[in-house]
């Protein structure tokens, strides 16, 4: 099941450009949550914060709190175990390239010392399946490596790889920005579905997708949280005059 | 927007496209050329040890160890076998060491003083000249020992690790960031990604560059006339002198004896053949995991 997200006070900067700017929100469990704002603004770098990914950074630091469930994640726990409850899915999609369909999958608990061949083939089942991309690769899983996979069924593979480890939450980078409109509507099907059993954060550039898939919506903008709101209430009557510039296509 | 009417005409004038399939044709035939010039060596010598080998191979060059001054017959298996263990002793411990450093470097050293104190150091061990290494290995390990099998395979060993070194540092470099970022974002621990992930995928490359380091050192001769000095009878102990075909190559050719140097020609192809052999056998089984689709 997916856990809450509470953020509060955090900062992050690359060298000394300072990203993000004192953010506090609350991220609901078991609901997708969309961050919109122009480029720049440093959503992608929150959702980094998330997971720790902002500190494999040479130039990355942060400071703040940031709970997933009961946990402090910078305070009370290690990187690599907040990854591993933390799920993540890139912009471009990154099969490992030298992986079949099947060894991708299974990385997440092989790479973490799992072995029981039983087991991952079930998990390996089971995430290709919530991932909806079962029926197109099951005769190939051995056979085909990850790179040899269309964009949106290669995005679809790391979707079921960032599954297959079970994590609470699961974190979208622009997921759909590099996929045709077809593999988008996948996608989006997708979100939808999972957001039943885990906590779903997708930073996109798209607000029509986050109107589509998300309840809440945040706005960032030039290293802040603009504002942060149910979906709805963003796009049809948003509180700050900048939030109803750039949803109206005023700039960015 | 601009308008149309500035536009030139799209159709390119009949005296340009004479030039354009010139030009090109030039830049064909000059590309073309320079491939043979480059092939053109490396054929001639492999005709050339043909032919003047090939006639002296026989089974007793692989079986039999030299024959005394004044004998006729004799081979080179104890020559072949000790090319065998230098070699070995000097892949188990060049390649290990190589990658492992490679990796530091790239991965775990950036900008850090270490790092470029190993780069730089494997630069300028690549441009030492092998005799120098022998001398050196001559006086670290031989003095006061005795000439030994070891002493030859650590003298090549050496050699091996700065040309590994710097491609598994180059290839590392090559594998796109966010294959790391994939690994990181499942939670696998830096040291496990660096071995499973990035090492894997830039594993082809690596293997080249043991490959190119160990046909290098195949033939090297100077760091070997200190260190394993060469053995004119069957030895394969780890603390005697031992015969190796480069060696053998190099005291036959320079004797006077006519028979002696159909043998040192016939040791050459043999030494080629071989380096050929046992690369193409390590692609042959590195490529054969590979998967449809791979890149």
């Amino acid at each position: 099941m997916g856990v809450a997200i509470e953020v509060s006070d955090l900062n992050a900067w690359y060298g000394t450009n300072h990203t993000l700017q004192s953010i506090s929100l609350k991220i609901p469990a078991n609901h997708a949550t969309a961050l919109i704002g122009p480029s720049g603004c440093g959503k992608s770098t929150f959702v980094r914060c998330l997971n720790r990914m902002h500190e494999t950074n040479p130039i990355g630091r942060v400071t703040g709190t940031v709970r997933v469930g009961p946990t402090d994640i910078y305070a009370q726990t290690s990187a690599v175990e907040v990854r591993r409850r933390i799920g993540m899915v890139f912009q471009r999609p990154n099969p490992f390239p030298t992986m079949s369909i099947y060894d991708n999958v299974a990385s997440g608990l092989r790479l973490n010392g799992f072995r029981n061949r039983k087991v991952l083939d079930e998990v390996v089942e089971r995430s290709l399946e919530q991932a909806a991309l079962w029926e197109e690769v099951k005769n190939d899983l051995r056979k085909k490596s990850g790179a040899s996979l269309s964009g949106g069924q290669q995005q679809r593979l790391c979707i079921a790889r960032a599954l297959a480890v079970d994590p609470e939450v699961m974190l979208m980078d622009e997921p759909a920005s590099a996929l045709d409109p077809v593999s988008t509507a996948k996608i989006e099907d997708l979100i939808f579905q999972l957001k039943s059993q885990y906590t779903i954060v997708i930073v996109t550039h798209n607000m029509q997708q986050a109107a589509r898939v998300a309840e809440n919506t945040g706005f960032f903008l030039n290293g802040k949280l603009v504002e942060f709101d149910a979906t709805h209430k963003i796009f049809t009557n948003p509180t700050d005059k900048r939030t109803e510039d750039y949803i109206t296509g005023r700039f960015g | 927007m601009a308008s149309t009417t500035a536009m030139p005409p799209l159709r390119a004038r009949a005296s340009n496209r004479f030039l354009r399939v010139v030009v090109n044709h030039l830049a064909t035939v000059a590309a073309v050329g320079s491939t043979i010039l480059v092939m053109a060596p490396l054929i001639a010598i492999f005709a050339y040890l043909l032919f003047k080998g090939a006639s002296s191979l026989n089974l007793a060059f692989f079986t039999q160890i030299p024959k005394p001054v004044g004998e006729v017959g004799g081979g080179m298996a104890n020559s072949i076998l000790g090319s065998g263990i230098l070699l070995a002793i000097a892949s188990l411990m060049g390649v290990p060491i190589g990658i492992a450093g490679g990796i530091y470097v790239a991965e775990f050293g950036r900008n850090k003083r270490l790092a470029n104190m190993v780069r730089f150091t494997a630069d300028v061990l690549n441009g030492v000249p092998s005799i120098v290494m022998g001398i050196a290995i001559y006086t670290l390990l031989v003095a006061g020992r005795g000439y030994s099998a070891v002493s030859g395979g650590v003298a090549l060993g050496i050699m091996m690790i700065p040309t590994i070194t710097r491609t598994t540092e180059e290839m590392l470099l090559m594998v796109p960031l966010n294959v790391r970022e994939a690994a990181l974002g499942l939670g696998v621990p830096n040291w496990r990604s660096v071995l499973s992930i990035t090492l894997r995928t830039a594993s082809p490359g690596v293997i080249t560059g043991c490959m190119l380091a160990f046909a290098r050192v195949a033939g090297e001769t100077a760091p070997l006339l200190f260190t394993a000095f060469g053995n004119q009878y069957w030895s394969t102990s780890l603390t005697q002198p031992i015969a190796a075909l480069p060696l053998q190559i190099y005291v036959y050719a320079l004797s006077p004896y006519d028979e002696w140097h159909r043998l040192a020609w016939a040791g050459a192809l043999v030494l080629i053949v071989l380096i050929v052999v046992s690369v193409a056998l390590v692609r042959y089984v590195a490529g054969r995991g590979t998967l449809k689709g791979a890149s």
